[in-house]
């Protein structure tokens, strides 16, 4: 068998398929965030709630009503993206005049609503999300196996991260996007809806988060809690692309995800723990973080 | 008003209101004391030291947060700190008497302060949260692999021992008042670092910090220091805590608490010098309270509702509105 640096190239290219999958889970739900920063300049606090709560309605979905996988790809993001308008409308709004601050204590408080009512009522222990028939299985490569489901997962995210960036970046809606990022005031002037805008932003960019958790259904354990650590790993994705760009905070997700990978291969102990030791050197010597234009 | 405006007298009756108001809080200050001092024989001496414990703790956060508005999510892991430090080395070294293992706890949470501070303080506002719970999140991790802090079942069995090897602190009510004693000093400490010209300039830089640097403040120093300072009372905060508890566990590490003591601030008033103390006794006993009762699950979302409910309507907190409804009726 082939080996590298004393591991096996199996088992080095599973793990690198695990990182950079968990990466593809960095990058939707860092672009979320940073979607969610530009419009409202607020940290979504409930961002990790909002990705469990896919992943929830995935399975709840499924166990009471029977709604299969692909529904369920469609109405998941949707219901938590209406979800997020109503709590953009009815508390965010509120208090937008306030200091920021606020803002991001309300979001962590909604995330301990939500959390700790669906730990009362599904447990602590993990869901079953059964993977859906046509993902049994896998290609058999010369040097590792790849299920299929993975596969999928790799490219759908790919190409919904990318769809995000276009429609940024390239559309009209975009530019209005960007636009409010600079000065929400003066768009506001030239006439367009800036409250509705915000609404959706927020609303599309939980849905994103959603979209996150119905594909990780099939492969990680649903529990409540499961958002929350996955958050603040996120956080620290974030504090190391910076939030200046789309592109960044995509490229820098899939990095972070494959370094994990990387690490669990060779020293399992600190793969927890490599995000954050990799955050604590890009703010040593690159405090704006790698695509960062600001402090 | 046909009353002439002489001078001498504005000045004077300006004066005598402030004496009026410094007499009132001095009586207000003296009964505190006395209810503090009597409360051990009215109620659990424990519990009290839990919510001494908390409120020192509170007072520390908000000493960052209230009164330099730096928001740190990540106080959680000084409080550990101190905690897991103070029972590692009573539970080890049988000669060291509590005082020693306090203040070692307290030093090197000190030490873990600066090391955050100087990481965190180059990233500003809401980057500055991320970073403080992410690196907070590093120490959790060190927790839970370490093999001295027995992982996740914690640390038990640490000795009270005897304070300066002569007062059995073992005797809860001994152990009551070293802790009150502890409490009231760092209470009053803050209270001199916020009216010193030192806090003056930490509520400068809450208010407007690119005035502050073109005053000529070297704003980064100032926000460490004050940093620093709140994760050393942190440190001590937990280090008190474990010796009270006889143990130190990975919840005191966990990021749940340092939204906790977020709450608790903000619920009692941040920026006041009363309000982390009442929000501290207030959260304490709300959660107590409902573990006591049929809502014994629900006191996570309940403590959710809290926050939202404070940050929509009662931004002040508990002494805030207080102080607000005062003001307003007392002139």
């Amino acid at each position: 068998m082939t080996m590298i640096f004393g591991v096996p190239l199996a088992v080095l290219s599973g793990q690198l398929l695990i990182g950079f999958i968990n990466g593809a889970f960095y990058a939707l739900l860092s672009l979320g965030l940073a979607i969610i920063f530009g419009l409202l300049k607020i940290i979504n606090f409930a961002h990790g709630a909002m990705y469990m709560l896919g992943a929830l309605l995935t399975v709840v979905m499924f166990n009471t009503l029977g709604v299969n996988y692909w529904v369920a790809l469609f109405m998941a993001p949707l219901l938590v993206g209406v979800f997020g308008v109503l709590i953009e409308y009815f508390l965010l709004r509120r208090i937008a005049g306030q200091d920021h601050i606020y803002s991001l204590l309300l979001t962590f408080g909604v995330a301990l609503i939500i959390q700790g009512v669906l730990t009362n009522i599904y447990g602590v222990s993990g869901l079953r999300y059964a993977m859906p028939d046509m993902f049994k299985g896998g290609i058999k490569l010369d040097f590792m196996f790849l299920p299929y489901y993975r596969a999928w997962v790799i490219v759908v995210a790919l190409l919904v991260c990318f769809g995000t960036w276009f429609m940024i970046e390239k559309t009209k809606l975009g530019a209005y996007l960007r636009a409010g990022t600079e000065d929400s005031q003066l768009m506001q002037g030239f006439g367009i809806n800036v409250p509705l805008l915000v609404s959706l932003t927020y609303g599309f960019g939980v849905a994103l988060a959603a979209f996150a958790g119905v594909l990780a259904a099939p492969i990680y354990s649903v529990t409540p809690g499961m958002g929350a650590n996955t958050l603040i790993v996120v956080f620290a994705v974030v504090v190391i692309g910076g939030m200046g760009s789309i592109g960044g905070a995509i490229i820098t997700g899939i990095m972070m995800g494959v370094i994990e990978g990387l690490t669990k291969t060779f020293y399992p102990p600190a793969s927890s723990a490599v995000i954050f030791l990799v955050m604590v050197v890009v703010l040593m010597f690159r405090p704006s973080g790698l695509f960062g234009k600001e402090a | 008003m046909s009353q002439s405006f002489n001078p001498a007298d504005v000045r004077k009756a300006i004066i005598d209101q402030q004496k009026a108001q410094d007499r009132r809080k001095m009586l207000l200050n003296g009964v505190l004391l006395l209810l503090l001092l009597a409360a051990p024989f009215a109620m659990y001496p424990v519990f009290l030291m839990k919510i001494l414990c908390f409120a020192l703790f509170a007072v520390a956060f908000n000493l960052l947060f209230g009164f330099t508005g730096l928001l740190s999510f990540g106080h959680a892991a000084f409080l550990a700190t101190g905690g897991y430090t103070t029972g590692y080395l009573l539970s080890n070294y049988s000669g060291l008497t509590t005082e020693v293992g306090i203040i070692a706890g307290t030093l090197v949470a000190t030490a873990l302060g600066l090391a955050f501070a100087l990481l965190s303080i180059r990233r500003q506002g809401i980057y500055f949260a991320m970073v403080t719970l992410a690196l907070a999140q590093l120490v959790y991790f060190f927790f839970v692999q370490s093999e001295f802090t027995g992982g996740e079942d914690g640390m038990h069995g640490i000795p009270r021992g005897h304070l300066f090897g002569l007062i059995d602190l073992s005797k809860n009510l001994n152990m009551y008042y070293f802790v009150l004693a502890v409490f009231i000093g760092c209470y009053l400490l803050v209270q001199r670092i916020v009216s010193s010209p030192y806090g003056q300039v930490l509520k400068a830089i809450k208010q407007n910090e690119p005035r502050a640097v073109s005053l000529g403040y070297n704003v980064d120093r100032y926000k460490v220091l004050a940093f620093v300072i709140s994760a050393a009372l942190a440190g001590l905060a937990g280090s008190m805590k474990s010796v009270v508890f006889q143990l130190a566990s990975l919840n005191d590490a966990h990021w749940h608490m340092s939204g906790e003591v977020i709450l608790m601030t903000l619920v009692g008033g941040m920026g006041t010098l009363l309000g982390p103390v009442v929000g501290a006794t207030f959260v304490v006993n709300i959660e107590y309270q409902l573990s006591q009762g049929p809502l014994r699950d629900w006191v996570n979302p309940i403590l959710g509702g809290i926050f939202v409910l404070t940050v929509l309507a009662f931004r002040s907190g508990i002494v805030g509105e207080i102080q607000k409804f005062l003001r307003k009726n007392l002139g």
